[in-house]
């Protein structure tokens, strides 16, 4: 399974994370984005005239979404990840799925044009990434009463791993998640699963220090 | 008036290799500018009145100035020397003073604890003793034997290895760092950083490199470096205060920081202060 990948893409990195956590090994195509816009030249335009990476190649097929992709390493490796299949669980996922194009189109928006220079309306961009945050926090905390840690269940499916990079890297493009505790928590759950691998900007979690305790001497 | 003597320095303002005819449009220390390629195909930097701005093309970078610098941009010889590949990394911007993005560079210390299992790695966290000087007659500050172990020092390393650096400071807002090269040992591998100041929080980074490794392809070696400067960059935009501080009385340093108080000596010498914060608050 070949990947066209680029290192600093949210989007190329929720494949690399979804084949980690399912165990499956992927070549990857490095694809010379910034400052090349290869992604933009003809061997990948013709792979995908969508002119957009990632680009997942298994044989016969050929994957340009994101969402697509999660979905296939999913059902080839790690059934888990797409949920137990009861209706409601179903459709959560599937309506998460499809909101985490908005992170995309939003927050993602903001950071290139914060960091790599791209053209954009940064007030839109940011404004529209803080309404979808607000939203996502809303429905984590409503899954929190329902004594749900993630997205769909009690257990992370391709949903969370839809929504989490471009979250994660909201600040690269000047918007804070500093309002936001459950999905603060969310975000942790998600990096202390194993086989959690990290992306420039998104930190591994660093052991935490020993509660602290009183000296015996002082007791 | 504090930035009359930062004023009359070059900075680079974007890519030969991506210039055209429409230009950019761009930023230089509060100026609006822009950079195009003229009628004979040669770089072309103008001002918000249509001033003909300093231009010098080096390093795979076009280079300009408010002012009137008294000096070429400075020298790299290794840019010269056959052999080595010259890699353009491409612009990153960052909510940094440019002063703050130079003296990040110099430091090694974080390298464990920020290019996790690639620059560095818990516990090889000690910085050994190295040697720091302002050169007089080349006016630049440089920091030798310096040493430290790394998990993948570059792209063409294959395992840990105890690497060496060298840093230099040829100009307020670059650093050029020489280090081991893990194919050809006994010659350096040249990475240098080159900042754009847009203002004294802001600025446009342009790594560039000149390496000798003929076998890892060229996208695979602007990735490595983009990692590695984007590991930095959340780092970078959450410094307190924003602007450097020239003030000793703001910070305490430690024996490893003897490269950045040597740089934050060497700019408050010059009245280098775009960017810099002269009294804590």
């Amino acid at each position: 399974m070949r990947l066209y990948d680029y290192v600093l893409s949210p989007s190329c990195y929720k494949v690399r994370l979804m084949a980690a956590l399912s165990g499956v090994k992927l070549e990857i195509r490095p694809v010379d984005f910034h400052p090349g816009a290869e992604h933009r030249g003809p061997e990948l335009m013709a792979l995908n005239p969508g002119g957009s990476i990632p680009i997942l190649e298994d044989g016969d097929l050929i994957l340009t979404e994101s969402s697509a992709m999660l979905g296939y390493l999913a059902a080839k490796a790690a059934p888990a990840w797409l949920g137990s299949g009861a209706p409601e669980e179903t459709a959560r996922i599937q309506q998460w799925l499809s909101f985490s194009h908005r992170l995309t189109a939003s927050l993602g928006g903001a950071r290139l044009h914060e960091m790599l220079l791209r053209p954009g309306d940064i007030g839109a961009l940011q404004a529209n990434g803080i309404a979808a945050l607000r939203e996502l926090e809303a429905g984590l905390f409503e899954q929190k009463m329902r004594g749900n840690r993630f997205l769909a269940c009690d257990r992370p499916t391709i949903a969370d791993i839809a929504c989490f990079p471009y979250v994660a890297l909201a600040p690269d493009g000047g918007v804070s998640l500093d309002p936001y505790p459950t999905i603060r928590l969310w975000s942790r759950a998600l990096r202390s699963l194993d086989n959690f691998i990290e992306m420039p900007g998104i930190h591994r979690l660093h052991e935490l220090k020993p509660e602290p305790r009183p000296c015996p001497d002082e007791a | 008036m504090n930035d009359d003597a930062m004023r009359d320095e070059w900075y680079p303002v974007g890519l030969f290799s991506q210039l055209d005819r429409g230009g950019r449009e761009t930023t230089l220390m509060g100026a609006p500018i822009k950079v195009a390629l003229d009628a004979n195909g040669a770089a072309k930097v103008t001002g918000e009145d249509g001033r003909v701005l300093p231009v010098s093309v080096r390093y795979g970078h076009i280079w300009s100035s408010l002012g009137e610098p008294r000096k070429p941009v400075f020298p790299i010889p290794e840019a010269d020397q056959p052999g080595r590949r010259f890699v353009d990394v491409g612009v990153v911007r960052v909510r940094c003073s440019p002063l703050r993005a130079v003296e990040n560079f110099l430091d090694i210390a974080h390298f464990p604890f920020v290019h996790t299992d690639i620059l560095g790695s818990e516990p090889h966290t000690e910085v050994e003793d190295y040697k720091v000087e302002i050169r007089e007659e080349e006016d630049e500050v440089w920091a030798t034997q310096v040493k430290f172990y790394q998990p993948q020092a570059a792209k063409s390393a294959s395992g840990g290895i105890t690497t060496e650096y060298m840093y230099r400071v040829p100009a307020p807002t670059c650093s050029v760092l020489y280090k081991t090269c893990p194919p050809r040992p006994g010659e350096w591998d040249v990475i240098a950083l080159f900042v754009q100041p847009l203002a004294e929080d802001l600025c446009d980074v342009w790594p560039w490199m000149a390496l000798f490794d003929d076998e890892t392809p060229l996208t695979d070696l602007i990735h490595f470096q983009q990692t590695i400067f984007l590991q930095d960059r959340s780092i970078l935009e959450n410094q307190i205060p924003r602007l450097l501080p020239l003030d000793p009385g703001m910070e305490i340093p430690t024996r490893a920081d003897l490269t950045s108080v040597a740089y934050r000596r060497w700019l408050k010498r010059h009245n280098y202060t775009y960017g810099a914060q002269l009294v804590a608050q």
